[in-house]
């Protein structure tokens, strides 16, 4: 391995980056414009349901629930009703997605501290949105109800109780309850993987085609050498990409960033040499730029979105299905962003993720180098 | 302006020759491209290797370039194997392939440059080396331009300067000249005979018959096969028979009348008349005066060109 001929080589291969605007465009467009499209597109959050309440109680107890409806910025307060027909309408003409019918002895029930039940009327032909939607609303309500039985226990003198004060949100998996924090570093996770790939899957098939490579093999170059320097500007491209992303999500999306970022960026680095080098050894043994392209896309794209867990959870899937999951390296990453992102994690539980992406960044840069020949045919 | 030196010094144990070929054979799938080809080429040649297209030349350059592994025989380069020490061979050549294989996008300098760095030519030789490649491929007002807006002549001279950066003491050239118009094919003969005139081993193919005669020796392959081997002098003094011009009108319609001649060999369309190989010039005169009585021919023996020469091996080869 020599130093000269690698930095020859990623010089070389840095000037054909920068003058064909079609890497260009996989490298930096392609990567901005797909973390806009699904950062926007992908949120499975429905914020500021219309909600129309008709309030048969009309008390201050009732109206405490209502102003507690109000307060949040899932529900978006239309004008009250009063009767059975216009809750029926405002659903029907869509204008409202959910109802909430306060029943008459609602203030009387709540002061003598017994049940009492409140009738969401909702809109079910979104199926999403309505299962949200009383989502939403039973938090509201849960965090009323824990207001009034505190209140109730401390008028009747009784210790207040761990167990009493326990209402447990149903949209728990993260406490803003914003989809997007959870779906965006997965995003990043996918981009990084696909852009990669694709990238270096041109390389050496081109050289193949153009007629380049039998000039190069037949000088002393080696090997180790050519993967070396024409991974080094892929890197660098990939590097530039996820500072854009890692800004796209802090300044566009306000994702909140509870880990360490040095983290994000280590552990991507270990994961783009190994995507990187996936599409290298797809350009080293197919020889053709067409071919190497589409394998590259099929290889990553599919198992990276479906695969992952980036929006399907991987629980949910069919056995044989999970088992082939864990040779999908988009996987690793993408619990490794969430984790360092979401949850704050360091390297202390992530290590194992880190092991496996290193491992098949040396197994695919092994391969490579196995499969390069310096001979035509 | 420096130029590359021969390996060789008066005190040195003698050098291997520059290129041995030992019945060299490449088959790919059930066809034999190269077939058990001998020849050595010593150093300092130059040595052109002749053939139409499709007869193995580029299959047998890319064995000796360390680049194709042959079927079976042997062969070696500057004294290395070329199926088990092909990379040590990379270091001792400069190749040009057939198709033009530098960057097009890139400009005449980042190539060189790039090249340069390949070769690991260190920092102070490698400007002298970047200036003789400018100077020699007359490149000095294009320097910054990108290759591919370069003619064909000036991209195979850069090429060429590319190849030899290190100053590799055997170069193999593929077709060099082919598609460059005929000034730039002479301004590029001119530098193989610089190159050759310091030293170096020049293995040359092409299918020009006027560049043929330009080299040291020469190899004829056809149909895989080498079919003569020689000096361009000695393979006319080996020319089987003699060789009469033959001057007239219409000379397709007197092709087939002297074909059938006895004492003709074989008629060829050469230029605007006719090439006979025949058995004795001297005899041969008179008796196509006779039967040609209604034609004015203009008739005149004449020394065998290499043309002749390869018109008669391929026709004895193909019957
Ligand atoms: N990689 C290959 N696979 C199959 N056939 C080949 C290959 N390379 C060359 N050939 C065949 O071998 C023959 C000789 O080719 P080549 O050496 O390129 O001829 P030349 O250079 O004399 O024109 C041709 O018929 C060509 O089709
Ligand atoms: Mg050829």
């Amino acid at each position: 391995m020599k130093l000269k001929r690698v930095r020859a080589i990623a010089h070389k291969e840095f000037l054909h980056v920068l003058r064909d605007w079609r890497s260009l465009g996989i490298g930096i467009a392609i990567p901005v414009l797909m973390l806009f499209l699904f950062g926007y597109a992908l949120t499975l959050d429905v914020d500021r349901v219309p909600l129309v309440v008709w309030d048969q109680s009309a008390t201050p107890q009732s109206r405490t629930l209502v102003d507690a409806f109000k307060a949040s910025r899932y529900f978006t307060m239309l004008p009250a009703v009063s009767d059975y027909r216009e809750v029926e309408r405002s659903i029907a003409s869509r204008r409202a997605e959910i109802a909430l019918v306060i029943p008459v002895d609602f203030a009387g029930k709540v002061a003598a501290g017994r049940a009492v039940a409140v009738q969401a009327i909702l809109d079910g032909s979104d199926s999403n949105v309505a299962s949200f939607a009383l989502g939403y609303a039973e938090a509201v309500v849960g965090g009323y109800s824990q207001q009034v039985t505190v209140a109730a226990a401390s008028r009747l003198g009784l210790p207040v109780s761990g167990a009493l004060l326990k209402v447990e949100p149903r949209v728990w998996f993260n406490t803003d309850m914003e989809s997007r924090n959870y779906i965006f570093p997965g995003l990043i996770a996918i981009v990084m993987m696909v852009i990669a790939a694709l990238l270096t899957s041109l390389t050496f098939a081109r050289e193949w085609e153009v007629g380049t490579m039998e000039q190069l093999i037949a000088t002393p170059v080696t090997g180790g050498e050519l993967i070396l320097g024409k991974l080094i500007p892929y890197f660098a491209i990939g590097m530039f990409d996820l500072v854009l992303s890692v800004l796209v999500a802090e300044f566009v999306f306000h994702i909140p960033m509870r880990g360490e970022l040095w983290l994000v960026f280590a552990s991507s680095s270990i994961f783009m040499v190994g995507a990187l080098s996936l599409g290298m050894l797809i350009s080293i043994v197919t020889k053709s730029q067409f071919l190497a392209s589409q394998i590259a896309l099929v290889a990553t794209m599919l198992p990276a979105f479906l695969l992952s867990g980036f929006v399907f959870p991987i629980a949910n899937m069919p056995y044989p299905i999970q088992v082939f999951t864990h040779i999908v390296t988009a996987r690793y990453f993408v619990v490794l962003l969430r984790g360092i992102y979401l949850k704050g994690l360091g390297l202390g539980h992530l290590y194992g993720e880190t092991l496996f992406l290193a491992g098949f960044a040396v197994l695919i840069l092994a391969l490579s180098h196995l499969k390069f020949k310096k001979k035509i045919v | 302006m420096p130029e590359p030196q021969p390996q060789a010094a008066a005190t040195a144990p003698p050098l291997p020759p520059a290129v041995v070929l030992r019945e060299l054979t490449r088959r790919f799938g059930d066809f034999t491209a190269v077939n058990r080809v001998s020849l050595e080429v010593t150093r300092g040649e130059i040595f052109g290797f002749l053939g139409p297209n499709g007869a193995g030349k580029s299959t047998t350059i890319r064995m000796l370039c360390g680049i194709l592994p042959p079927t079976s025989g042997s062969g070696s380069v500057a004294g290395f194997d070329i199926a088990s020490q092909s990379e040590q061979i990379k270091k001792q050549i400069g190749y040009m392939s057939q198709k033009f294989s530098l960057y097009e996008d890139l400009t005449v300098e980042e190539n060189i440059d790039f090249y340069s760095g390949i070769y690991r030519i260190p920092g102070a030789k490698k400007r002298e080396r970047k200036e003789w490649v400018i100077e020699m491929a007359g490149l000095a007002d294009r320097r910054g331009a990108r290759t591919a807006t370069l003619s064909g002549g000036w991209k195979q001279r850069l090429a060429l300067g590319c190849a030899i950066l290190h100053e590799p003491p055997i170069v193999f050239l593929d077709e060099p000249t082919s598609g460059v118009d005929p000034v730039s094919r002479r301004s590029f003969w001119e530098l193989i005979y610089r190159l050759a005139g310091a030293g170096v081993t020049i293995f040359v193919t092409t299918h020009y018959l006027e560049e043929a005669e330009c080299c040291d020796r020469l190899g004829f392959i056809f149909g895989g096969e080498l079919i003569a081997l020689g000096s361009p002098a000695e393979l006319k003094k080996g020319f089987p028979g003699e060789i009469v011009a033959l001057e007239c009108e219409r000379p397709f319609e007197v092709l087939k009348r002297v074909e059938a001649l006895p004492g003709v060999r074989q008629a060829t369309l050469f230029g605007a008349g006719l090439h006979l190989t025949v058995d004795r010039a001297e005899t041969l005169i008179p008796a196509l005066r006779e039967a040609l009585p209604d034609l004015e021919v203009h008739l005149e023996r004449i020394a065998p060109s290499l043309e002749d020469l390869f018109v008669s091996f391929m026709e004895a080869r193909t019957g």
